[in-house]
């Protein structure tokens, strides 16, 4: 027999009988949809977590970066001597290095004058570390005593500060330390920090009285353009101290997902919101197939007197499964779109739609789908041709 | 003349230990081709134990039952599979797919010969619609036809794929007298054209003129009459 006829005919026979009862159509449509908005969501938040933790670094400008080996992540780091990376400054492929100070402070509302914590960056305002055009071209400006420029992406609670701004209202405080923000730039939240604050460094010691410049948090290494990345990474931890890290752009990245991911709870808790959300759906496709078996009993029971293998019927149970994945997939996929623009504009997270993501969640409904099916296949064994008559 | 369907000492029991409830107790017949047959017995008799195991629907084990040249005691699924689709099936209730139209239905018989095209198929199933006097209703779904429509279909379906033997059982019982003998007389007018061998079990006596031989099955004996 050949391939189209092996799998086309059940299919049709499938489909045929899928959309003749619209109503349980629908419903079962309903329960695969369900299914795939959980899905959507708990991978949405899921990546939106690992995109924005590691939406500071993004931003970084370096080739090599040094972190304290007890650094679980950026937001809550371990300080190190300055001196580890000076050091670095001794390999001849190394052109400049700064150091990145940051801390968590609470800063109060313009407007209200309510207190809310947020990130502290302290730099050093001769250098390029942040590939933002915003910071590169206030580098002067915030040399002056106790200026800072405000994330522009932080959430709304801090007040709206660029309408402040141009109403000419910018002085406030960090840990009751009083400053003028003096310019707006964009990076973005974290699920660690709800806002963030750049300033120089020798702002951020002001704002951290307890700080000094000596114990940084960050190291950031430039090297020249044609020297090897990996290579000058191996020479320098076989000569820096055990107590730091050294990571590439791509490492350091990796490195803050997975304190995420792992570390975390949080990773756990949005894969255990998918498999309950396969699970739900699993469920709900095998009682929808099954009860479609039983009721299909004596249709197939009369094919198979006419001459239908057992295996026909197997296809057509898996062509309906793969019917109600497309079915429930299509709307599924488009509401979640809705959601996703929704939870973008409520909570500012990124959620973007991408295609791997659709496809990821798509693969997911269609072995959930398909897993139905095969549980569902034993009450084939109803359809009796022997009682036919 | 050859003989498609040839019996000899079937048994056949129900159940099994102190249970055993024995139905059918050396069955013996020979059926020739083109031969149309008349079962007719008492309820319970056994017609329907007899027809199913003919059909390849059921596995009997004592005896010989040569159908198409194929033994069917103790047979194996592919050999039932094979003798099942050259023979047409008439049920009491018409059973067709309630979710496709009598053309889709009459097609399902052809769909499993795949030395046609789908517009063949179509147009076999048409013919064969038109042949039952239904050629105003193929794209009729059953619940939009009479009784009597329905085991039309049910007919056309059977004979379309031109079988050797049709096997029907009680085709009329849920009819009335008139579409029951239309449908009978149909049955009976295309298999003569084809040569097709019929068994057919009836308690219906109105329709005993179609046949070339009546049988009758009493308590799971053959008695011809
Ligand atoms: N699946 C079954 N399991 C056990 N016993 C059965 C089964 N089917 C039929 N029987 C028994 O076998 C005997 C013959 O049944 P069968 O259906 O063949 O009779 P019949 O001649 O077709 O009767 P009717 O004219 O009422 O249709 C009956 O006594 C019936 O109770
Ligand atoms: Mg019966």
């Amino acid at each position: 027999m050949n391939l189209v006829a092996w799998i086309y005919f059940p299919a049709r026979l499938a489909w045929r009988q899928l959309i003749f009862d619209r109503t349980k159509l629908v419903a079962a449509t309903c329960g695969v949809l369900f299914a795939c908005v959980l899905v959507f969501m708990q991978q949405g938040f899921r990546d939106a977590l690992y995109a924005s933790a590691a939406s500071a670094p993004v931003k970084l400008n370096g080739d090599l970066f040094l972190i304290h080996k007890q650094s679980e992540a950026m937001w809550r780091p371990v300080h190190f001597p300055r001196s580890e990376l000076m050091r670095t400054l001794g390999n001849p492929a190394v052109a400049e290095v700064y150091p990145l100070y940051l801390g968590l402070a609470p800063f109060k509302n313009i407007e209200t004058r309510t207190k809310r914590t947020l990130m502290v960056y302290g730099f050093d305002p001769d250098s390029v570390i942040f590939d933002i055009e915003d910071i590169i071209n206030m580098r002067t400006a915030l040399r002056l005593k106790d200026t800072v420029l405000f994330d522009e992406y932080s959430r709304p609670e801090f007040g709206p500060v660029r309408q402040l701004l141009e109403a000419g209202r910018n002085v406030t405080e960090i840990k009751d330390y009083k400053i003028t923000v003096i310019g707006l730039f964009r990076l973005g939240v974290s699920f660690a920090a709800d806002g963030n604050i750049i300033t120089s460094d020798l702002n951020f010691m002001r704002i951290f009285p307890d700080r000094n410049l000596d114990a940084i948090d960050l190291g950031v290494i430039r090297l020249h353009p044609d020297a090897s990345i990996k290579q000058v990474q191996a020479e320098l931890s076989s000569q820096l101290n055990e107590f730091v890290n050294i990571f590439t752009y791509d490492e350091l990245l990796q490195y803050e997902k997975d304190y995420w991911a792992n570390i975390a709870p949080i990773g756990f808790i949005f894969g255990f919101g998918t498999v309950m959300g396969l699970v739900v759906g699993l469920v709900i496709v095998y009682q929808i197939l099954f009860t479609d078996i039983t009721n299909h009993r004596h249709e197939f029971a009369t094919l198979k007197a006419m001459g239908y293998e057992h295996s026909y019927f197997i296809r057509v149970v898996f062509a309906s499964a793969f019917f109600l994945a497309i079915l429930g997939f299509i709307p599924g996929y488009l509401f979640s779109l809705g959601l996703y623009h929704l939870a973008e504009s409520q909570i500012f997270m990124p959620m973007p739609m991408t295609f791997s993501k659709a496809m990821t969640v798509f693969l997911f409904i269609l072995s959930m789908c398909m897993t139905a099916g095969f549980l569902a296949i034993h009450k084939l064994k109803a359809a009796n041709p022997a009682d036919m008559f | 003349m050859s003989l498609v369907i040839d019996v000899k000492n079937l048994n056949f029991s129900f159940g099994s230990g102190a249970l055993t409830q024995p139905v059918l107790k050396n069955v013996t017949i020979s059926i020739h081709k083109g031969e149309i047959v008349l079962m007719t017995g008492p309820s319970g008799s056994g017609k329907t134990t007899f027809l199913t195991i003919i059909g390849g629907l059921r596995q009997a084990f004592h005896g010989s039952v040569m159908v198409l040249d194929q033994q069917l005691i103790n047979s194996s699924e592919q050999v039932k599979v094979k003798v099942r689709q050259q023979i047409g099936y008439i049920f009491q209730q018409h059973n067709l797919l309630k979710s496709l139209t009598a053309l889709q239905n009459v097609s399902m018989t052809l769909e499993m010969q795949n030395r046609m095209t789908e517009q063949q198929r179509l147009d076999r199933a048409a013919e064969m619609l038109k042949a039952v006097g239904l050629g105003e209703r193929l794209n009729y779904k059953p619940d939009q036809l009479s009784a009597g429509q329905c085991q039309r279909v049910s007919i056309a379906r059977a004979l379309v794929g031109q079988p050797k033997i049709v096997l029907a059982d009680e085709p009329t019982a849920s009819l009335d007298k008139q579409s029951g003998h239309e449908a009978v007389t149909i049955l009976e007018r295309l298999a003569k054209e084809s040569q097709t061998t019929i068994l057919l079990v009836t308690h219906d006596y109105r329709i005993l003129d179609i046949a070339d031989r009546v049988v009758e099955l009493e308590d799971g004996m053959i008695k011809e009459r």
